[in-house]
């Protein structure tokens, strides 16, 4: 049988700045009828150019040089048609672009306009395709809605794109995608941007649309762990070309390319040997860090930082014309505690109370109730108390290293004002000084000490992260806070940045907090982990104990929704299904939490807390 | 809905109250008004019938009372020498220079910088969006090129300037006078079809020079706006479900753009009628701009006063009505924090 999509030879070519490289180089694929077929590889391998150019939806700098897409459309009798042959604006192309070809993308949020209804661009997309009336057209929206997940469909078709949560904003995208009925559905990314539960609910509705329809997909993905559980043919790319195509077995049991080998032992995954080190796929050089002065020891297990049933409540304003206030528990009643030299990963879902938690610590929020203590081994201080002389010197030894390195720099700074800036704040040093200090900087975070002229725009993804570390560190801080430091990076540079945080903290025996969304880079770098939910501390224990005997019921969903690039341990996607893992009131007992009850933590173990129901309204249940 | 109305009345009644205060006292700021003056020129010529008018109008106006009660009274929260009588009962109060009631000198002059200053608006308008869209959509083109020249150069012309060229060349060529609104033959008739006639082709050189530097300004930030938003994840999507380019374009990229400019209306108006004066004096225009600045050198302090606050009410009343465009076109204004 001919396949449904055959790309042969493909060459894309992009100019910029004079000169042309070749995105795509070459590249041979072939789509089978009802198959998924995975293309992974890191960012700049030319995965979503690829995309583009089956859609004809390539940037003006690009333009196919070479090759043949050949579409053999079932639906059409007309014999098979070279996509990359037709002009990019013909009617042909636009009949099958979202009709017979349709595409989702990695950012839900921004692939939908805020401005127009939901119902409104599904429909567009079918009333572009198909003749039919606008009336016939809501009607089919409202069925691919309840089709796709909607809880209320009817009410779907006047929704907003922001009123919708992350996982809500792509089953539309996928609504949009396949109200046509196409034939082929590539989605790139369409799952990096959301949770791991949403992912893998998202996951499961294409793989049963796909069932039902008998669609192929083409799915683009960096993730090794989706792949194992979606393909049935990976295709690896490397600038621009396969370095390895077969089946999913073929692949996951028998990688022969030494790109595939590294790109699967780059990224985090659950159950690595105690002390085994990620390989980056590109291992950079850190100048031999300095040991740590044995004199200013400290001894082990000092508590630098904790939190004492610290309480944030956000009151929101439902929208400008009207005056109705609700109010939103943030952060509630949360206890945790920092050890020096040691890190603590706090995990959760977006909107978990997790980056308010950390603006706390750092005092750029005041809490409602609650403190936060500080202890840099004169006793402890209450954070919110402090003022004057005691507030700067606290400033400095708490610093922050943010998600995305690219808005965290300034841009019409270089490096050596970004990295002295601190210093200038905090009157620290002479100029020469704070020139050396910046050198010795670069040299810690392994960037060449020529970088100091240059402005970040000049930095790759992963090296600006290295630099707002770099920043970070300036100071000679006692704690990192880590918000999600390396989720926006791409796996190629991931493991770079979390073996530098871990080097440095073995050097200079920084303590971290480590805020994150993915399970596996939290296992990596911490020590203890404390999950969180609906703005309380759900479970928390030592890294080890949680992955291997969780026992609350959200921190079991989390751990079973992340994809394992195993194929022997696929996901359990019907446990999945139901969306109740963080409602607190739908847990099961004796974890489940009423409204308004906050529940207690209970010890199940030495260094393994748990949160429960309190014993009041367990009495009552009973 | 009718909450937020409310709401935005009452910051409107307050704004305006204190405009009212600051527009007064400004103008008394200068020691003496303009009748004091005009007293003491008369003494020096001795015209003692001429004073004793002088001081009737003193007395009639309230001139003699503290600074404060004059406000009152002219605001008509007061009873001033003839009863409550001020701009909230409609009396606009006397023009000294004209010695016409203010309504008479101002009349027909407020309703024709409105016009001018509309039809400017939508000249500036028609004109810079579809050469923005096409210098977005083809960027660094020729076609871009020459826009963004033309564009420079239209910023970079004193617009006066231009004016009198315009002026010399369009009489020297076509034979047409274009100073003034109308022919001179209709000053003072009756509103008739040739006079409307005369009114529109004297329209057009004040309509291009007053609207040459915010068409230029405009398509430069229209260009930029929508080169933004063109590079937008949701663009590619309309691309991507085979939308025809120019609907996808118009319908997306093109409504977001719009949003700043919805938000600029209010501060549209008083941007006009102040900066329209060097134009309207050398095209002779009978808009408010000339007098203004004339009862401001005079001290003719009720008409200047009742001009500025003519203006003050319209920029308020302007930036109610680009809130509420906003919301309307907006649903993220209209809706936010309902999410979820």
């Amino acid at each position: 049988m001919r396949p449904l999509l055959d790309i042969r030879d493909l060459v894309v070519e992009i100019s910029a700045d004079g000169t042309t490289f070749k995105a795509v180089d070459g590249l041979n694929l072939s789509i089978p009828t009802g198959k998924t077929v995975a293309i992974v590889g890191e960012s700049g391998s030319g995965k979503s150019v690829t995309a583009q150019a089956i859609m004809r939806i390539l940037p003006k700098v690009a333009r196919i040089a070479g090759g043949s897409v050949v579409f053999d459309d079932p639906a059409d009798r007309h014999p098979p048609l070279d996509i990359a042959g037709i002009p990019d604006g013909s009617e042909t192309m636009r009949r099958i672009r979202g009709g017979r070809i349709a595409m989702i993308f990695q950012e839900p949020m921004t692939s939908l306009s805020p401005l127009h209804t939901v119902g409104d661009q599904v429909t567009e997309a079918l009333r572009l395709h198909a003749r039919v009336s606008a009336e016939e057209a809501k009607e089919k929206a409202v069925e691919v809605f309840r089709r796709v997940g909607f809880p209320d469909p009817q009410r779907a078709l006047v929704t907003y794109p922001f009123e919708l949560s992350g996982g809500l904003r792509q089953r539309a995208m996928i609504a949009m995608a396949l109200i046509t009925r196409p034939a082929l559905l590539i989605a790139d990314e369409p799952t990096t941007a959301l949770d791991v539960t949403t992912q893998a609910q998202i996951l499961d509705l294409i793989r049963e649309l796909q069932g039902e329809t008998g669609m192929s997909v083409l799915l683009i993905t960096h993730d090794l762990g989706v792949v194992a559980n979606m393909a049935d043919e990976v295709v690896v790319m490397y600038r621009g070309r396969v370095v390895e195509a077969g089946s999913r077995d073929d692949i996951f049991r028998r990688a022969q390319h030494p790109y595939l080998r590294a790109l699967m032992r780059a990224v985090p995954r659950f159950g690595m040997e105690p002390g085994e080190r990620l390989t980056p796929l590109r291992e950079v050089a850190t100048a031999a860090l300095p040991a740590r002065p044995p004199t200013v020891e400290t001894p082990p297990d000092r508590t630098v930082l904790a939190v004492e049933n610290l309480t944030k409540t956000f009151t929101l304003r439902a929208g400008v014309f009207s005056g109705n206030l609700r109010e939103i528990k943030a952060v509630d009643s949360v206890d945790l505690s920092l050890l020096s030299g040691k890190t603590l990963g706090l995990v959760g879902e977006s909107g978990c109370g997790k980056t308010t938690l950390s603006k706390m610590i750092s005092r750029a929020l005041v809490p409602d109730a609650g403190r936060v203590l500080f202890d840099d081994g004169t006793g402890p201080q209450d954070v919110h108390q402090l003022s004057g002389e005691a507030l700067t010197r606290y400033r400095r030894t708490v610093q922050f290293v943010f998600q995305d390195p690219f808005s965290s720099l300034n841009p019409r700074m270089t490096v050596y004002e970004i990295l002295t800036e601190p210093m200038i704040i905090h009157g620290i040093g002479t100029s020469d000084e704070r020139f050396e200090r910046a050198k010795t900087l670069l040299d810690m975070v392994g960037l060449d000490r020529q970088s100091l002229r240059r402005y970040p725009h000049s930095f790759s993804g992963g090296q600006r992260q290295r630099l707002g570390i770099a920043r970070a560190l300036a100071l000679e801080p006692a704690v990192l806070l880590c918000d999600e430091p390396v989720s926006a990076l791409d796996v190629s540079v991931q493991a770079q940045v979390l073996n530098l945080l871990k080097d440095l903290q073995k050097a200079l025996g920084l303590s971290y907090i480590f805020v994150s969304h993915n399970l596996a880079v939290v296992d990596y770098v911490a020590d203890t982990i404390a999950v969180m939910c609906r703005g309380h501390i759900v479970e928390e224990a030592a890294a080890e104990t949680l992955f291997r005997a969780p026992a609350h019921p959200y921190t079991k969903a989390l751990l079973a929704a992340v994809p394992d690039p195993d194929i022997d341990r696929p996901l359990d996607f019907a446990r999945l299904r139901s969306d109740k893992f963080s409602d607190p009131s739908a847990w099961p007992e004796p974890f489940r939490l009423a409204r308004g009850d906050s529940g207690r933590m209970m010890s199940l173990a030495p260094d393994h807390k748990v949160r429960m129901m309190t014993a009041a309204s367990l009495g009552e249940a009973a | 809905m009718i909450r937020f109305l409310l709401n935005r009345a009452a910051t409107m009644a307050v704004t305006i109250a204190i405009i009212s205060a600051l527009v007064f006292f400004i103008i008394k700021l200068p020691p003496g008004d303009f009748l004091t003056n005009q007293i003491a020129e008369l003494r020096a010529q001795g015209e003692t019938a001429s004073i004793q008018k002088a001081e009737f109008l003193i007395r009639q106006y309230g001139l003699d009372l503290p600074i404060w009660q004059q406000y009152l009274v002219w605001i008509g929260v007061w009873p001033g020498p003839n009863g409550f009588s001020g701009l909230l009962q409609g009396d606009w109060g006397w023009s000294f220079e004209y010695d016409r009631p203010v309504t008479e000198v101002v009349g027909d002059a407020l309703w024709l910088t409105l016009l001018i200053n509309l039809v400017v608006v939508v000249f500036v308008h028609v004109v810079s969006i579809p050469i923005a869209i096409y210098s977005a959509t083809r960027q660094y083109s020729i076609g871009d090129y020459i826009a963004t020249f033309v564009g420079y150069i239209g910023l970079a012309t004193p617009s006066f300037l231009l004016a009198l060229i315009l002026l010399y060349y369009m009489n020297r060529w076509f034979g047409i006078s274009i100073g003034g609104l109308y022919d001179a033959k209709y000053a003072g008739q009756p509103w008739t079809w040739p006079k409307i006639q005369s009114l529109l082709s004297h329209l057009i050189v004040p309509t291009i020079v007053i609207g040459l530097g915010g068409t230029a300004a405009m398509i430069r930030r229209m260009r930029a706006n929508l080169l933004d938003e063109l590079g937008k994840q949701y663009y590619v999507t309309a691309k991507a479900k085979g939308m025809p380019p120019t609907r996808a374009l118009l319908k997306y990229p093109f409504r977001m753009s719009l949003n700043p400019f919805i938000a600029d209306i209010g501060n549209l108006l008083p941007h006009l009628v102040s900066g329209s004066v060097l134009v309207s004096l050398v095209l002779s225009l009978p808009t408010v701009g000339p007098i203004l600045l004339a009862a401001l050198k005079t001290q003719d302090q009720f008409l200047a006063g009742f001009i500025l606050m003519f203006v003050a009410v319209l920029t308020v009343v302007g930036m109610l009505v680009s809130d509420l465009l906003l919301a309307m076109l907006d649903p993220r204004i209209r809706l936010a924090g309902r999410a979820r």
